[in-house]
């Protein structure tokens, strides 16, 4: 038979070719199981790793904002329950003919239709796709009335930002809008924390404390499978609301500074003088800032960026101003610190003096004869002013305008946008302008002319250390329990004057030792505090005595008098064609009026209170800014009590 | 096959546990078929599978971009596997009665690489260049093992080396896409390179003992493609480990231990060549198939025999082990 003809040697081959064969099979077994060795034992960690990021997918929940409280706990910027429409397009059978019917139900207009196909393609599937944002009521039930015909569809109950007042704190607070590139760019937070829709602060507090308020995720763990479905949920964490924020606000008043500043551009500030608490803060016009909430329509926004009254603008920290006379009290203090003049210098004011070949002019064409400090402070005598300016010199006058906070921040970093203004001095303008300084410049800058530029805030704070004597306070928003009470201040500041005697009577070594190694708080801005005294008596004349400039608007009933110091300040040179015209505010064209402010503290005779009113363009501050201060400081006074019960209240 | 059906009862795994039980019983039928009919039908089986491959060519049912299968009403066949056993068969006998010094003389080696060479021309244009592969390794180890000069397998190495850029010209676009995603999975994570990664990951994290059985999440989960056939062994290995797959592949190595066994005791030289050919084919689709869900090798389509989900493979797996059961039981037994 063939088959076993084929010999030994053809089956001696096979054999050994069989065997070489076995040894490859071998080797090859060997080296995938030292693969699977290697991959499932030594490599195990990183491939596990590897298979839960494949399986689990985290949803984070929008955090809740931390809200903002007015000093009476009454919420300012709060969180308000609204009907949102979601649609997780992958759950969707048929997104066209539901996006047809949502138009008809919910009347979208073509450009918001438009908009929502767009943000569809621009984000995966399972992503939830937020069709309206904020339904009214009547929206809401007719989508659940037809919420069978639309499949897929989720009506919603979502938290947003709410500002029940308005435009009343528009500038304090800032608004919240939905995060841009930029927000999540420039903030980690932000970037960490960020869903669809979420809302971050754009401006003011809301910007400031993003990090405070934005609170934490809640998150949501799904199993999804390759394509990002959902399989099943296997935990829920709710995240932390943001902190919630009290300021030293007080509401009411809040109010009426907004009411008061109906239709002119302006600001108002108040103050607390020992605390430092700024009890209102208004800067008009304003704007509601619940319009930015879930996107601002375009007429809306024409409105307010082409106003020309600038509502976008918080003039009380950004509006740069030139205090005029207002400064006037500073010029005063500054010369009698310096020993320039005393109460008994006398000036004979003609209306107007030469000097160095230039007329300078006092705002009294007829001048008001010989006056002495506290009359010219009174009546603010112009001439008097530029002859102890003279005397004085700029270099010192800056020291001590630096001393009682112009030229610096109020707020340091709370506010991004908050501005320095610009107290100058000879070095500044040889820096800056590359000029020297002319004497003239001198005289302008002694009735708050020329380069001076101060914030409202900084009038305020101004007037509100003058008001408490003469020493430093720490101007806040933002309450905090821990803050000490106007009593503790008090007594500080007592403390502080006895170590004043204590240097008169020969102790000034030791105790400046001890200043140096205590940064003192509360240290007084003054040497003598006799100058005060003069000055703030000064400007109770002003306000409460015949002729004095604020007269009209004074109050009599010693419980709600005040002090105060008017102030006009020019936007343009006056020429010798304006003088002679000497036009009424209302015949000069609106930019080029001047404008009105007004400075005061009280009640004087045991003062709590300061404030500065700015209005942009409003002729003079007796006429247009004083009249102001007189029905506010009826409101803040009368409110008193309620607000140092409220401290009381809520230390327990 | 269970568990890639989610550990429900269904389409696949139904489909599957039948499929296995009608062939198993065919299998042990056909066992008691005399070896001698195998080594006289040789030829025609060849032939008939052969026909079968240009009928697929020119009629067959499109699948997945290529041509494989044929209707046979009740079944779709796809011959290319049928031509696994069809090819090493057909050589068997051809060898059978071939002198040892007549080997090497260029006749008959023509008409061997003949015989081998119609075939994967056929299955190459289908395109399925897996199986191809799969054919030409069995081939090969079958005409080497009949004693051609091991000069010749240098010689065409050599040639092949030379040809190389050639051919990959001639190679589908994927095709060429899976070498370069081979040579570097991480060049194309979501597109090319996605079967190797996910397939590792699955792997990887089945650590010693595995996730346990229909808990593997990668598979279950959607991530692994293609997990009933080709990647049933990335499966395998995430439910049940280092240790599991250790186990399967222990068993492959019985089965070819087994396989190779019977053919060192078969007298007859059509049997032992047989056995030690499909033995060795044995070896190599399940090497094949392992080294390229482990990402050792390209990604070519290559079925895990009896594991994988398919008729076909599992047909031509069945018909294999007949013949071998029949060589066992025949041992003694010469052919003419």
């Amino acid at each position: 038979m063939l088959g076993e003809n084929f010999g030994l040697k053809k089956v001696h081959t096979i054999n050994r070719r069989m065997f070489i064969i076995g040894a490859a099979k071998f080797i090859v077994f060997t080296g995938i199981i030292a693969r699977l060795f290697s991959l499932q034992i030594t490599e195990n960690k990183k491939y596990l790793t590897l298979s839960d990021k494949n399986r689990l997918r985290e949803w984070k929940l929008p955090p809740i904002r931390g809200e903002f409280l007015d000093y009476f706990g009454k919420i300012i910027a709060g969180n308000l329950e609204v009907y949102q429409l979601h649609i997780i397009p992958e759950e969707v059978e048929d997104f066209k003919y539901l996006m047809v019917r949502l138009k008809e139900i919910l009347l979208i207009n073509n450009h918001e239709f438009n908009k929502i196909i767009k943000r569809k393609n621009s984000q995966k599937s399972w992503e939830t796709l937020i069709i309206s944002k904020n339904l009214t009521w009547e929206q809401f039930t007719k989508v659940n009335y037809y919420l069978h015909d639309l499949i897929g569809v989720k009506p919603v109950l979502s938290i947003s930002r709410n500002y029940p007042f308005n435009e009343n704190y528009t500038h304090v607070l800032g608004y919240v809008s939905e995060a841009s590139q930029n927000d999540i760019l420039n903030n980690k937070n932000i970037k960490n924390k960020h869903v669809p829709g979420l809302k971050v602060g754009k401006t003011g507090l809301e910007k400031t404390f993003e990090n405070e308020l934005i609170g934490t995720n809640g998150v949501q763990r799904y199993e999804v499978n390759a394509y990002g479905k959902r399989i099943s949920q296997l935990d829920h964490t709710d995240g932390i609301n943001g902190k919630t924020i009290k300021l030293t606000i007080d509401t009411e008043i809040q109010k009426l500074c907004n009411e008061l500043l109906k239709g002119v551009a302006g600001s108002i500030s108040v103050m607390d003088i020992y605390t430092g608490e700024i009890v209102a803060m208004q800067s008009s016009p304003s704007f509601n800032p619940n319009l930015f909430l879930f996107g601002i329509n375009q007429d809306d926004w024409q409105l307010i960026r082409n106003n020309p009254l600038k509502p976008l603008v918080n003039k009380t920290l950004t509006g740069l101003y030139s205090p005029g006379s207002t400064f006037k009290p500073i010029v005063a203090l500054s010369a009698l610190e310096n020993g320039i003049v005393d109460e008994n210098f006398k000036v004979n004011c003609t209306g107007k003096i030469e000097m160095y070949g230039q007329t300078y002019h006092c705002w009294k064409k007829k001048g008001h004869g010989i006056v002495d400090l506290k009359n010219a402070m009174k009546q603010s005598c112009d001439t008097y002013f530029y002859e102890i300016a003279r005397k004085l010199g700029v270099d010192r006058l800056r020291e001590t305008s630096i001393k009682f906070g112009l030229g610096e921040k109020v707020l340091n970093k709370t506010f991004d946008n908050e501005k320095k203004g610009l107290i100058p001095d000879t070095k500044w303008k040889k820096n800056n302008l590359g000029k020297g300084w002319v004497i003239g410049e001198t005289l302008i800058t002694g009735i708050g002319q020329g380069y001076t530029q101060t914030t409202p805030l900084q009038l305020c704070l101004m007037t509100a250390q003058l008001a408490n004597g003469g020493f430093k306070i720490y101007p806040k928003i933002i309450f905090d329990e821990n803050n000490k009470t106007a009593e503790e201040i008090k007594s500080i500041i007592e403390k502080n004057y006895k170590n004043l005697e204590g240097k008169n009577n020969k102790l000034e070594e030791t105790s400046q030792l001890f200043d140096f190694f205590n940064k003192k708080e509360h240290e007084r801005l003054f040497d003598n505090s006799k100058n005060i005294k003069l000055v703030r008596e000064a400007m109770f004349a002003s306000t409460n005595e015949v002729r004095g400039t604020s007269y009209s608007s004074r109050i009599e009933d010693p419980k709600y008098q005040f002090a105060g110091k008017t102030g006009t300040s020019q936007v343009k040179r006056i020429t010798l064609l304006d003088r002679e015209l000497d036009l009424k505010t209302l015949e000069i064209p609106y930019n080029e009026r001047d404008h009105a402010l007004y400075i005061a503290f009280g009640p004087y005779k045991n003062p709590r209170y300061a404030l500065s009113i700015v209005i942009e363009h409003g002729g003079s501050g007796s006429s247009a800014a004083a009249p102001i201060a007189k029905k506010l400081f009826k409101l803040i006074i009368d409110r008193h009590e309620l607000r140092e019960q409220a401290r009381f209240y809520y230390l327990g | 096959m269970y568990s890639t059906d989610g550990g429900e009862f269904l389409f696949h795994s139904k489909s599957h546990a039948s499929k296995f039980l009608i062939f198993f019983t065919m299998m042990f039928f056909m066992s008691f078929i005399n070896i001698k009919y195998w080594h006289y039908f040789a030829y025609l089986f060849y032939v008939i599978v052969l026909l079968l491959l240009v009928w697929a060519t020119l009629y067959g049912i499109k699948a997945s971009g290529s041509q494989r299968w044929i209707n046979l009403y009740f079944i779709n066949v796809q011959p290319s596997e049928l031509m696994k056993i069809a090819i090493i068969v057909c050589f068997a006998k051809y060898y059978h009665r071939i002198q040892l010094n007549k080997v090497n003389t260029f006749q008959v080696m023509f008409v061997a690489l003949m015989i081998l060479i119609l075939p994967i021309m056929l299955v190459i244009t289908q395109p399925d260049l897996g199986t191809s592969i799969l054919i030409a390794l069995s081939g090969l180890v079958v005409i080497w093992l009949a004693g051609i000069n091991i000069k010749y397998f240098v010689y065409s190495f050599i040639a092949l080396l030379i040809s190389m850029p050639f051919a990959i010209a001639f190679l589908q676009p994927y095709q060429k896409l899976r070498i370069l995603t081979f040579l570097n999975p991480d060049r194309d994570p979501l597109g090319a390179g996605y079967q190797i990664i996910q397939s590792k990951i699955a792997v990887g994290s089945g650590g010693l003992s595995g996730k346990g059985f229909l808990k593997g999440t990668q598979s279950y989960l959607e991530f692994l493609p293609e997990k009933h056939t080709d990647f049933i062994f990335t499966l395998f290995a995430e439910e049940h480990g280092f240790l599991g797959s250790l186990g399967l592949l222990l068993i492959y190595i019985v089965i070819i231990y087994r396989v190779l066994r019977i053919g060192a005791i078969s007298r007859s030289y059509f049997a032992k060549l047989f056995c030690f050919g499909y033995g060795s084919a044995i070896f190599f689709y399940v090497s094949v198939n392992m080294s390229m869900v482990l990402g050792l090798l390209p990604i070519v389509g290559s079925p895990l025999p009896i594991m994988s989900y398919g008729g076909s493979s599992m047909l031509a797996t069945m018909i294999g082990f007949s013949i071998v059961m029949s060589a066992k039981i025949n041992h003694k037994q010469s052919i003419a």
